[in-house]
């Protein structure tokens, strides 16, 4: 990690505390299809925490329910101690949650400026412009180009980039790798390293389970909005014939 | 050349009060996917509220300008709050009925109460008179008109394609739930966007008060010609909606000259012209 990341961080980034988001019995509707039957799992601060399963085990969705974007959810999520489960959207980003969304919502109407400043900054702590392009050199280049102009790997560097400038300490990257060239996979998986060495706490949704192994501490396998199975990065090995089972590999 | 001259300006001067409603319509229809029918009602209180100004306070032509926006902007956000926020998510259908009765119901009640005739409302003393430019005599308040339009429209276009305001404002046309989830107040830029585009009928309506008198159904004329400019320029798009209202505006004007007796449906057979070769209007993003 440069120096220039080391900026004072709020005591919420020192890594080793306790649970940072814990999530008890979520259930979520799009509409009429009842998509989560009751998540259970927990977050602790500094951890980099993966969600594996199928297509539409309901991944997205509990990311998407954490965030506070589907009208229909019930259950608790408690993130710093604090329920938000009744919140809007708005309010709970202003906590310091910060979705990187599946097909990386860039915004075609913006260019790469305006879709990087776009997320306001919503507490101390946060990347300076300077060192996102420091992390992110391709975007320094591109500042002026429309959002959706930009390669698919460019166009995930930046959902990821305008989401550490806001001072949020709690990333959710849904699926970042999907669709891209395995040197820029490398390149994600080296910028997530450096996030949870700099403090950040992760939860990541992930199909491609390899590249979840390289930067996760634990896993929770999901199936029908259900979690079905937790386990630690160190206890992988142990499990990896009851995980092909579960993803069907 | 003196008769084509006076009409390419009356082309100009309802080409500024087209793009004015038309600019409004589209910066509401992209934040809030409502076909808001009401405005022709909006520009007319707009009108009123300067007539009121004058003759119940005394309050002139200038300070009209600054008000009547502001007094019929916040008329509108409170219909928005009160009413449009109900139809979130549902068929375009609603929203057109919803504010088509809006707007029968505030011309019905400026009808029972000032008839169907105008009332007057003087150019102000710092406009009057006007000025020979050699081939033409312009009248200073319709250059005035023409010219504050602009200027208006401009700074409209500015806002929304050109700030951190407008980027959000964008961002949140393409996907408001994402935007919100990123800690921006949608539902109130929602708000402030349908007074915005409020407030611009409504400066038309007083702009529009010296030239056209100031009557309860001045909107429902105008209207539908604004629609049918809409459609040409291409719903949503903000500097389309400008030039299409400005160019329609003249093209009626030069009908008028060349062949009158087509100036009333000049627009709309250019309006089936367009939907038949581009049906996104000529500006129009695809749905």
């Amino acid at each position: 990690m440069p120096e220039v990341m080391t900026a004072t961080r709020p005591a919420e980034f020192v890594a080793g505390g306790g649970t940072i988001l814990d999530v008890r019995n979520l259930q979520a509707w799009y509409g009429e299809s009842h998509i989560l039957h009751g998540m259970n799992f927990n977050v602790n601060a500094g951890e980099v925490v993966t969600l594996l399963g199928r297509n539409g085990a309901g991944k997205t969705t509990t990311l998407k329910s954490i965030m506070g974007m589907l009208a229909k959810r019930t259950g608790s999520v408690r993130f710093n101690d604090r329920e938000i489960i009744r919140t809007t959207s708005d309010k709970i980003a202003r906590l310091g949650i910060a979705l990187c969304p599946e097909e990386r919502g860039i915004f075609a109407s913006l260019d790469v400026r305006e879709n990087l400043l776009l997320p306001p900054v919503v507490r101390p702590g946060g990347l300076s412009l300077d060192q996102i392009f420091e992390l992110f050199p391709n975007l320094k280049e591109r500042l002026k180009s429309q959002g959706t102009k930009l390669s698919g790997g460019e166009q995930q560097m930046l959902a990821i980039a305008r989401i550490l400038r806001t001072g949020a300490s709690f990333l959710m990257l849904d699926e970042p790798t999907e669709g891209l060239a395995p040197v820029i996979i490398q390149q994600i998986g080296h910028t997530i390293a450096r996030l949870k060495k700099e403090g950040f706490t992760i939860l990541l949704v992930e199909q491609n389970f390899r590249f979840a192994s390289t930067v996760a501490d634990r896993y929770y396998v999901v199936e029908h909005g259900k979690v079905i199975d937790g386990f630690s990065n160190a206890d992988l090995a142990a499990n990896m014939d009851k995980l092909h089972t579960y993803l069907g590999v | 050349m003196q008769a084509l001259f006076a009409q390419l300006l009356v082309g100009l001067i309802n080409g500024s009060f087209y793009a004015l409603l038309s600019l409004g319509l589209a910066v509401i229809f992209g934040m809030l996917n409502i076909i808001n029918f009401a405005h022709g009602a909006l520009y007319m209180m707009g009108a009123f509220c300067a007539y009121f100004l004058l003759n119940l306070t005394g309050l002139g032509y200038w300070w009209a300008l600054l008000i009547a926006p502001i007094v019929v902007g916040i008329f509108g956000m409170i219909l928005e709050r009160t009413l449009l926020r109900w139809l979130t998510g549902l068929d375009h259908l609603y929203g057109l009925l919803l504010t088509f009765g809006i707007a029968l119901i505030v011309q019905g009640i400026f009808q029972n109460y000032f008839g169907s005739s105008g009332l007057p409302y003087a150019i102000p003393e710092q406009l009057r008179g006007g000025m020979n430019l050699g081939f033409m005599f312009l009248p200073i308040y319709r250059g005035w008109v023409v010219v504050f339009s602009l200027v208006v429209c401009f700074a409209t276009w500015f806002l929304i394609e050109r700030t951190r305001l407008g980027a959000n404002l964008r961002a949140a046309t393409e996907n408001p739930t994402l935007v919100r989830a990123f800690g921006i107040n949608v539902p109130r830029m929602i708000t402030l966007t349908y007074g915005l585009g409020v407030g611009l009928a409504a400066l038309a309506g007083v702009l529009s008060a010296p030239i056209n008198q100031v009557r309860p159904l001045m909107g429902a004329d105008l209207i539908i010609v604004v629609f049918a400019v809409v459609v040409i320029g291409g719903m949503g798009s903000i500097m389309g909606s400008i030039i299409t209202g400005f160019a329609l505006g003249v093209i009626e004007g030069l009908t008028k000259y060349f062949y009158p007796e087509a100036s009333n449906t000049v627009v709309f057979v250019l309006m089936v012209l367009v939907l038949l070769v581009k049906p996104t209007g000529l500006t129009g993003r695809a749905a």
